[in-house]
């Protein structure tokens, strides 16, 4: 292992976390709900209950990057795959989430806050299958 | 006010995640590339969040419902199954292919990439059928 010391950004990630531990900690203390976003998303997809307050929580995500673009431009968005990796993704993602009941988000820093046993078992799961998945692409298959 | 204070959050979620990086794809894969380049600024990302998120979170356990009378809906479910488990390995080999997650895949959905709806639209499939599997299952 070798840190990749030009693209490692201390503060600016130290910045945007404590901006998304905050509107998780805004989100439970005034609306009462974990801010997942996988489990959001499934939860206005299968008309669950109180679907107010989570569409309003998903829209002002959704709505960040014009807001952002009103006083600046854009970080860097480097995508790299083809469509074909992209659905793939996509649909692992989708599937796997709603099983597994969450995401980066709901299990990585809301369930972890919490001290969630399940979410902390969630978390070393994805975490590990996600190192393994780019081992395997870019050192394995070299792709 | 709720639901005013409930679309404040999500703004803030997402400029947290713009500025911190995880929502550039490319970075992502950079911090699970462990055995390339390594980058290990989302792990400050997700320290700061709970560094954050620890002490509100830890009150919410001890509520019935919110500071704005809304019921508290922490999840209560403890055990450890196959599901969460295989749901957590699927959704990991997904997140490693392509470097996005649901919370960043909304955040840049609407900044004009065909990949980004490409990727939205096959997660929200996924989901669909996970919830008419569900169905099945009664």
């Amino acid at each position: 292992m070798s840190i990749d010391w030009y693209n490692f950004t201390p503060w600016s990630a130290l910045a945007g976390g404590a901006l998304i531990g905050l509107a998780a900690s805004l989100f439970v203390v005034i609306n009462g709900r974990v801010a997942g976003i996988s489990g959001l998303l499934g939860s206005l997809l299968e008309r669950g209950e109180g679907r107010g307050e989570k569409a309003l929580f998903l829209l002002g995500v959704l709505l960040a990057p014009l807001l952002w673009q009103l006083f600046s431009s854009l970080p860097e968005i480097q995508i790299d795959n083809g469509w074909l990796a992209l659905t793939v993704a996509g649909l692992l993602v989708g599937i796997g989430t709603r099983y597994g009941a969450g995401c980066t988000s709901g299990h990585g820093v809301c369930g972890l806050s919490r001290l969630s046993p399940r979410s902390l078992a969630a978390t070393l799961t994805f975490m590990a299958a996600g190192f393994a998945t780019v081992f395997v692409l870019r050192h394995l298959l070299g792709g | 006010m709720r639901k005013l204070l409930a679309f404040l959050a999500g703004v803030i979620f997402g400029i947290g995640l713009l500025s911190a990086g995880m929502a550039n794809p490319a970075k992502v894969l950079g911090f699970l590339d462990l055995a390339g380049a390594w980058d290990p600024s989302l792990a400050l990302v997700m320290a700061a969040a709970i560094g954050v998120a620890f002490l509100p979170f830890s009150w919410a356990r001890w509520q019935r419902s919110s500071l704005l009378g809304a019921p508290m809906q922490l999840p209560v479910k403890r055990e450890l199954d196959r599901r969460l488990i295989g749901g957590s390995l699927l959704f990991g080999i997904g997140w490693g292919i392509a470097g996005i997650c649901p919370g960043p895949a909304v955040a840049i959905l609407l900044t004009g990439r065909w990949q980004v709806l490409l990727f939205v639209a096959a997660m929200l499939v996924g989901m669909v059928v996970f919830a008419a599997l569900e169905r099945q299952r009664g």
